[in-house]
């Protein structure tokens, strides 16, 4: 198997390592921050991290450096860092590795991009289900307190950087950069209209940046190692740097595998998580998080970076990579991602709220052989009748496991459909109609 | 009362946010774990410590899932049925722990011990199956796996097989 230089997972990676203040200075800790607070300007810190290349790792892959420079310099007031740590597409659970093993890690970058920024408080919005990784972070911020990482007079510089963990309460959209300002201020976590961009109207409608927990944890790095350094490790110009996979489904070791971007899906499945599980072959495989429209075998040779695995029409997204093995039902995948979906969707917007719904029921009864051919166009009108229509990319996000399963597998669709037993297109088991009947 | 019982705690929670209304949901963490669930009076309680009204407190507490609105069980057993889980057999292992606990979703035991949820992604998707109960997460589940759990917690409240720090796959050198 191609050994890759690990980065974020380096650390952990080492035996004995706990993630204690005492280890992550032995390995060289908070001397990237160290540098920041004595020898280089935000302005510098900014073009060193724009010239890294360095892509958001939440899911839209906006370059770290661009969005920091959205921030107003002339504004004086109070200005907000907030750690994506809500870690909530489905696939994905790689943050929870990084602030349970290494917390330190994530508040070293923390703590870097509140300098680079001018903020002075930074909240980790860590998704509610994850207490263990909420107290772990806690009792880390204390001991960078009290080593003055953190706090009153950052290494003396008379800088504050104070953190705190704020635990959501069980809600995916919170994850959504909007949605995770408004439930930090106590509300329901509805995403907001944008424009205004968090950038100046942010978390009380101050000039704010959401970063996710594994961006953030880039940040020593590029700092202590240069951003040619960094700008040359993955698939440059467009996708530098490593990516934490997330792998799950049928293979034989999933896990989280941290890789330069650019090497192959073959790679990353049959070389680094061990292949199938079983003497089944692989059947599709979703790149990115429930939210990325599924693949097929024949996309097993696209690279895993940011412009390949759109090209092939779906997204790199969160790292969450779900393989699934010759003899899953793609239907039912794709109404188990459906029904997530329903669940999570915040209402708000009408095309989202009730589309959902009734994505899942027309899925639902193909599944249950009451569908009927007619259906397969009611799907295709209700997902486009969702998509680009509501105030988030949630929406986008939800049709996609049925705009690819109805791509690469409409036979199965229609294989159910075919063994149903007939029911008349009035019925009432039948409430939703294709738009031109 | 919270207000007396947390004043330190609370107080603390306050001096983060410039503005009250983001402890919410912190404080109703709080009432939740003091009483297993969210009682109508610790709403109207919060609702006196933020400066807001009982049914500010309410339209928020009940957008989120993880807020119980009514009494549980000791023990709040929450498996994921999501796709990753449902790849790897999380489906029949639901079954089987309806069977075991005899109840089904949203139901609690006659004991008062269980309350069985089924829940969507928690953000374990490389172990699954997996389930949490209270705070703990509970991975890579089998049936022997999860019978030995709920005897474990009956007995002593606690279970040595909950997750500590995760890293998967595991080093080897350790
Ligand atoms: C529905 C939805 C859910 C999201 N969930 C998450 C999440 O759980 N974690 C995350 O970091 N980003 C999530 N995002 C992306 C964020 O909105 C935002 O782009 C990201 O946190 C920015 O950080 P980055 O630039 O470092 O990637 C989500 C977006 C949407 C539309």
């Amino acid at each position: 198997m191609p050994t890759h230089e690990k980065i974020l997972l380096k650390n952990m990676d080492q035996p004995g390592y706990t993630g204690s203040l005492k280890d992550y200075e032995a390995v060289g800790g908070y001397q990237a921050l160290r540098r920041v607070m004595k020898e280089l300007a935000p302005a510098d810190l900014i073009d060193i991290v724009k010239q890294s290349g360095l892509r958001g790792r939440g899911g839209a892959g906006f370059p770290t450096g661009v969005k920091w420079s959205f921030i107003p310099k002339d504004y004086t007031g109070p200005k907000y860092l907030c750690c994506n740590a809500d870690e909530s597409e489905p696939g994905t659970f790689k943050d929870r590795q990084l602030m349970e093993r290494d917390p330190h890690q994530v508040l070293e970058g923390i703590a870097i991009a509140c300098q680079a920024i001018g903020a002075e408080t930074a909240y980790i919005y860590i998704r509610g289900e994850f207490r263990l990784g909420a107290k772990i972070l806690e009792h880390a911020i204390d001991e960078a307190r009290q080593a003055r990482y953190l706090g009153e007079n950052v290494l003396s510089s008379g800088v504050p950087i104070q953190v705190y963990v704020h635990a959501g309460a069980g809600a995916y959209i919170c994850g959504e950069e909007t949605a995770l300002l408004e439930s930090l201020e106590g509300k329901r976590g509805m995403p907001r209209v944008k424009p205004p961009f968090p950038a100046t109207h942010g978390l009380y409608q101050k000039p704010t940046v959401v970063n996710n927990v594994e961006t953030l944890a880039n940040l020593p790095h590029i700092v202590t190692r240069g951003a040619d350094w960094f700008a040359s490790i993955g698939s440059p110009p467009k996708s530098t740097g490593t990516r934490i996979f997330c792998l799950s489904g049928h293979v034989k070791q999933p896990g989280n595998y941290e890789v330069p971007m650019g090497i192959t899906f073959r790679e990353l499945i049959y070389e680094h998580a061990g292949g199938m599980r079983g003497e089944k072959p692989l059947k599709a495989f979703i790149p990115g998080g429930a939210s990325a429209s599924f693949l097929t075998e024949a996309h097993l040779d696209v690279k895993l970076d940011f412009e390949s695995v759109a090209q092939a029409g779906s997204m790199l997204g969160s790292g969450g990579v779900t393989v699934m093995e010759e003899g899953t039902s793609m239907v039912w995948a794709a109404l188990r991602l459906m029904e997530f979906f329903y669940h999570e969707s915040c209402g708000k917007c009408t095309p989202c709220r009730e589309g959902s719904s009734w994505l899942v029921q027309v899925l639902q009864r193909i599944v249950d052989r009451r569908g009927r051919m007619e259906d397969l166009q009611v799907l295709a009108d209700l997902c486009q009748n969702i998509v680009g229509r509501t105030v988030c990319a949630f929406g986008d996000a939800e049709i996609a496991p049925i705009v690819g399963t109805l791509q690469y597998w409409r036979n199965e669709y229609e294989d159910l459909i075919r063994e149903s037993t007939a029911i008349s297109t009035t019925s009432k088991e039948l409430p939703v109609l294709a738009l031109n009947s | 009362m919270l207000a007396e019982k947390y004043q330190d705690h609370i107080a603390d929670l306050l001096a983060r946010y410039p503005v009250k209304r983001s402890a919410l949901l912190p404080l109703l963490n709080l009432a939740q774990k003091e009483e297993g669930y969210v009682s109508e009076s610790a709403m109207k309680e919060i609702a006196e410590i933020l400066d807001l009204t009982p049914p500010q407190v309410y339209e928020t507490a009940t957008f989120y899932t993880m807020f119980n609105m009514n009494p549980i069980g000791k023990f709040h057993v929450q498996i994921c049925k999501s796709l990753m889980c449902g790849l790897v057999g999380s489906d029949p292992l639901i079954q089987w722990v309806q069977q075991r606990l005899g109840v089904g979703p949203g139901q609690t035991t006659s004991d008062r011990l269980f309350t069985l949820s089924v829940v969507e992604c928690l953000g374990s998707c490389g172990t699954g199956p997996m389930m949490q109960v209270n705070d703990d997460y509970y991975e890579r589940l089998s049936e022997e796996r999860v019978g030995r759990i709920f005897d474990e917690l009956k007995e002593t409240g606690n279970s040595s097989l909950k997750s500590g720090p995760f890293m998967v796959p595991e080093p080897i050198s350790r």
